[in-house]
């Protein structure tokens, strides 16, 4: 283990984060059962009470949590200087079986806490706690993966040991590794980038309808999903090959570094928020029907809407940009 | 009213609120404010001091050669040279002699190191501002020496350092290598250890790795491999005074829950007012979570401020001797100013996180007293 101050930092925030989560899951499990709003019993009230105190609670885990995810990915690539070996956070996060599992599940976990926070926004909006069972039941799906988190991070962090040889981002994401991340760096990358700029396009046009028809949310979600995949698979594969203008080199993480502007921040946050806002206008659909929220559902989801193709539109524009003053010309 | 709108009263609200009751706030503020000062500090002055050592060891030969005899360093033979020389890849190969000695007068180690280049004259010595210093010398007076068997040998001091290289020259002695060996009985035909230029910096790991196989009892040291160890290090010791800080966090956020939980009775009231005139529990909590964002946002930002001067502007005084090493010689610069947003985000993780968990249960507390029970008293 290395005791560095941002590893001290992601640990606690982590321990906290599953605490408040454990206790917010106990109350969950007891509103579930006995939620029931024509009754007037003490039970009722004091649940009615508590529900404050959990959404609160939950808001604050699940804005640590998003924060939490970069400063993970930015922890990591601190680190690489410690091994030899890793020029950046592929080599830190591969320094044990524990780094990978660890980042994919702080991203699922984004996702489900910013999912979690747009139903809770909308709950907050009727005055009947409309959405009350579903955000609950929704909770504890991802209490779980949020302590399954804190644990394969914790023994991230503790397996760490400075010095150990580890393969960094050229082998990793080469051509000549079998798994995952380096088939998808193999996709012929003109195609890939063609398929990403038509998934932004539909989204962008899907979008623009609902905003001036009013329709076509799932149309819209589901580009929106499409969109976070291609734009994942494309974020290790096509994109990193015209920021670093090399066509063998497919590392996520060093673009994060200050030769190339930072600008794989950018990169991140405007797909990983795209995808929470577009998810959640789907995730939302299912709810118009409620007497209670039937006037402000559709205003919610036109403001997710508009925030998704600013975020979208941003991650096509950054992308578009890098590859034409990128020194590299392919196809 | 809009939802900005109902924000922008609420935060008016608060504001006016938190004035009212200026003396148990700012106890909290100046609390809060020292914890951010003293875990800011730590970390910007680690920060700083393992950026300083990388721009030291820039200029740090590619890879030094040292001889190792049961485990110890020992002189290293100089025709060890024509074997290295004989790599593939290696520029160039020189002798280093270089050690310390410890001055009872003035109770302080120095570095002796024959430079490269002739520096002055035989029985001629350069200090560091350091030496200067402690031993109260300046350019023309003479510094005795005790040599290896015993005698007394003077010096003269030919050259006081600049006091801009201060950092890695505090506690240095500059002399010729006659001198050197004559104080420290080094025989002629070795050298404290070798230094090797590589013509292709990719390469130095493989010429590492072929002198190691060459020259079995030699331990080859590259200046990554220092400047690892160095970051590892400085890590290492702020981790360290990070987690002994970690009782003055918990103190202050048992603290923090204390000052939270403790409603007077005139604040019970007023909220309970705030409900019965309409204020939602949603409202009251807002106005909660205003004030623990204006009271940790201010806190915060005096902390971050304050441990900037202390760190970048004053030397940072307190936590010199820990992070710093243990030499009686200690260097006087100033650290080249700098502050990233990682740390930033480290530090609202270490501080503002737990101020925030510890806080919510009470203002929820609050938020949800019953407006009957408290007018009724």
């Amino acid at each position: 283990m290395i005791l560095h101050p941002a590893i001290i930092a992601l640990l606690t925030g982590s321990l906290l984060t599953s605490a408040m989560l454990l206790f917010a899951s106990f109350f969950a499990v007891r509103i579930i059962r006995h939620w029931n709003l024509t009754s007037g019993s003490e039970l009722q009230v004091s649940l009615e009470r508590r529900t404050y105190l959990i959404a609160t609670v939950m808001a604050s885990a699940f804005a640590f949590q998003l924060l939490s995810l970069f400063l993970f990915i930015h922890t990591a690539d601190t680190l690489c200087t410690l091994f030899s070996g890793a020029m950046c956070a592929a080599g830190t996060l591969n320094l044990n079986r524990y780094g990978y599992p660890a980042l994919l599940l702080k991203l699922a976990n984004f996702i489900l806490s910013g999912l979690w926070l747009v139903v809770n926004h909308a709950d907050n909006r009727g005055y009947d706690y409309p959405l009350i069972r579903v955000k609950y039941r929704l909770l504890l799906v991802i209490t779980p993966l949020v302590l399954a988190e804190t644990a394969v991070q914790g023994l991230h962090f503790l397996a760490l040991r400075p010095h150990v040889i580890t393969s960094c981002c050229g082998s990793l994401f080469g051509a000549a590794q079998r798994g995952i991340a380096p088939t998808l760096a193999l996709l012929p990358v003109v195609p890939l980038l063609a398929a990403l700029a038509v998934a932004i396009v539909l989204t962008l046009a899907c979008g623009g309808c609902l905003l001036l028809k009013g329709r076509g949310e799932y149309l819209f979600a589901s580009c929106a999903a499409l969109t976070f995949a291609l734009g994942c698979v494309a974020l290790v594969s096509a994109i990193p090959v015209y920021v670093y203008a090399l066509p063998a080199h497919h590392c996520p993480f060093c673009m994060l570094h200050r030769e190339y502007g930072h600008v794989g921040y950018l990169f991140y946050l405007t797909l990983l928020g795209g995808g929470v806002v577009g998810l959640g206008v789907g995730a939302l659909q299912p709810f118009r029907g409620i007497a209670s929220l039937s006037a402000e559902l559709p205003l919610i989801q036109r403001r997710l809407t508009l925030t998704a193709l600013i975020l979208y539109g941003t991650f096509g524009g950054l992308a578009l940009w890098q590859v034409m003053v990128s020194e590299l010309r392919l196809g | 009213m809009g939802g900005v709108e109902k924000q922008r009263c609420i935060i008016d609200f608060t504001l006016s609120s938190l004035l009212r009751r200026k003396g148990k706030n700012g106890a909290l503020l100046v609390v809060y404010t020292l914890v951010v000062f003293l875990l800011a500090s730590v970390m910007l002055f680690t920060q700083a001091i393992r950026k300083e050592a990388a721009a030291v060891l820039a200029d740090a030969p590619e890879l030094v050669v040292q001889r190792i005899v049961a485990g110890r360093h020992d002189l290293i033979p100089l025709d060890y040279m024509g074997k290295i020389g004989a790599i593939r890849g290696v520029r160039a190969v020189s002798g280093r002699l270089w050690g310390y000695y410890y001055d009872p007068l003035f109770g302080a180690n120095y570095t002796l190191v024959v430079p490269e280049e002739q520096a002055g004259g035989l029985g001629e010595i350069a200090v560091g501002q350091g030496v200067a210093r402690s031993s109260m010398a300046s350019e023309g007076n003479i510094m005795p020496f005790h040599t290896h068997d015993g005698r007394l040998v003077s010096l003269t001091v030919a050259r006081v350092l600049p006091a801009s290289t201060e950092l890695v020259s505090s506690d240095l002695i500059l002399l010729t290598a006659e001198d050197f060996r004559m104080l420290f009985g080094v025989p002629a035909g070795v050298a404290t250890d070798l230094v090797v230029a590589v013509a292709n910096p990719a390469e130095v790991p493989t010429i590492a790795a072929k002198i190691a196989r060459l020259l079995p009892d030699t331990r080859p040291i590259a200046r990554s491999e220092i400047l690892r160890t160095y970051d590892a290090a400085f890590s290492w010791r702020s981790g360290i005074l990070l987690a002994i800080l970690a009782g003055a966090l918990l103190a202050f956020l048992i603290f923090a829950w204390d000052k939270a939980t403790g409603l007077s009775a005139e604040e019970r009231r007023e909220i309970g007012i705030l409900k019965a005139v309409g204020w939602e529990t949603g409202d009251v909590l807002a106005m909660k979570f205003w004030e623990g964002s204006v009271i940790s946002l201010s806190a915060f930002l005096a902390g971050v401020v304050l441990a900037y001067l202390h760190v970048f502007v004053a030397a940072a005084p307190l936590f010199e001797p820990v992070l710093k090493g243990w030499s009686v010689l200690y260097p006087r610069f100033r650290l080249t100013p700098s502050l990233d947003f990682a740390q930033l985000a480290v530090l609202f993780f270490l501080v503002v996180v737990p101020y925030a968990v510890a806080t919510i249960v009470p203002a929820w507390r609050a938020a949800t007293v019953d407006p009957d029970a408290v007018m009724r008293g």
